[in-house]
């Protein structure tokens, strides 16, 4: 088996859904032997991720599907977001703190995610959407680096 | 959600509630604006007692708001910060733009004698 666990959810691109996310992975995490802060962490990484499928993957059109897998494999956790909407087209411009493509959007949300989690990939597609891959194992120290 | 706004000597105070995502930022934004707008406030302190979470889209409503007294040369201020928003405060680097007092009163109190942040 090349994973111990894992979960796999689909759901429509609206906001209420973001929520639901965030609790849903969080109790599937609370498998693994984390901290409330590192719990938090997940939650925060989750949300970022989410919002960003359904408002810069998907403009905010509530139709259509963000779908997360995650794995537990030998005690980390994985979490991939996906949408399959517009893509990102630079990504290295994206990943920049304070760069965002929407008025009044902080563009921090990939900052934060970095900060939360031990380590993000991102693949992307333009015109074909968007996977947002995060790890993270407990004790690990990301939850203590605050830089970056 | 439904903040629970009122205007104390020149500062807008809001006790927020429950979760600060995507899902209820425009609400937030314009239960803001609408306080701002009708009472022409100078300072803004959230209390956030009641608050769980917040991400990137519920700071964003924040400091949007700051932005706009912060021209007039209002402050921001927080109490009641607990772990989980803390956190995203920090990382934000929101408290440095901001002050922390311990209650509400305190704050009032010397947002109200306009010194520096
Ligand atoms: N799933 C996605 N699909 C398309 N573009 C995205 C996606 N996620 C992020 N982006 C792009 O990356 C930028 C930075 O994202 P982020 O750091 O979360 O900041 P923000 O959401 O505040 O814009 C966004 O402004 C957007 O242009
Ligand atoms: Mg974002």
């Amino acid at each position: 088996m090349e994973f111990d666990n894992f979960l796999r959810i689909e759901f429509f691109s609206r906001p209420e859904n973001v929520g639901l996310a965030r609790v849903t992975l969080a109790a599937f995490a609370a498998q693994l032997d984390y901290t409330i802060t590192e719990i938090d962490d997940l939650k925060g990484a989750v949300s970022e991720a989410v919002s960003n499928a359904i408002i810069h993957g998907y403009g905010n059109d509530p139709d259509h599907v963000v779908k997360i897998v995650a794995y537990l494999r030998e005690g980390e956790l994985e979490i991939v977001v996906e949408d399959r909407g517009y893509g990102i087209p630079n990504i290295d411009e994206a990943l920049r703190p304070g760069v965002s493509t929407v008025p009044e959007r902080l563009g921090l949300g990939f900052s934060f995610i970095k900060s939360f989690v031990d380590r993000l990939e991102i693949i992307s597609d333009p015109g074909k959407g968007t996977r947002v891959i995060m790890f993270k194992r407990p004790g690990s120290q990301s939850s203590d680096a605050r830089t970056n | 959600m439904t903040p629970e706004i009122d205007v104390l000597d020149s500062t807008l105070v809001a006790r927020l509630q429950g979760e600060l995502d995507m899902q209820v930022t425009d609400a937030l934004r314009s239960a803001l604006d609408q306080a701002l707008n009708a009472s022409g406030a100078k300072n803004m302190l959230f209390d956030l007692r009641l608050v769980s979470f917040i991400d990137s889209s519920g700071l964003g409503v924040i400091l949007g708001r700051y932005r706009r007294i912060a021209d007039k040369g209002g402050r921001l201020a927080f109490v009641n910060v607990e772990p989980p928003v803390r956190r995203v405060l920090e990382l934000s680097g929101v408290l440095r733009i901001s002050t922390e007092f311990q209650d509400e009163q305190q704050a009032i109190a010397d947002l109200a004698q306009g010194g520096l942040a």
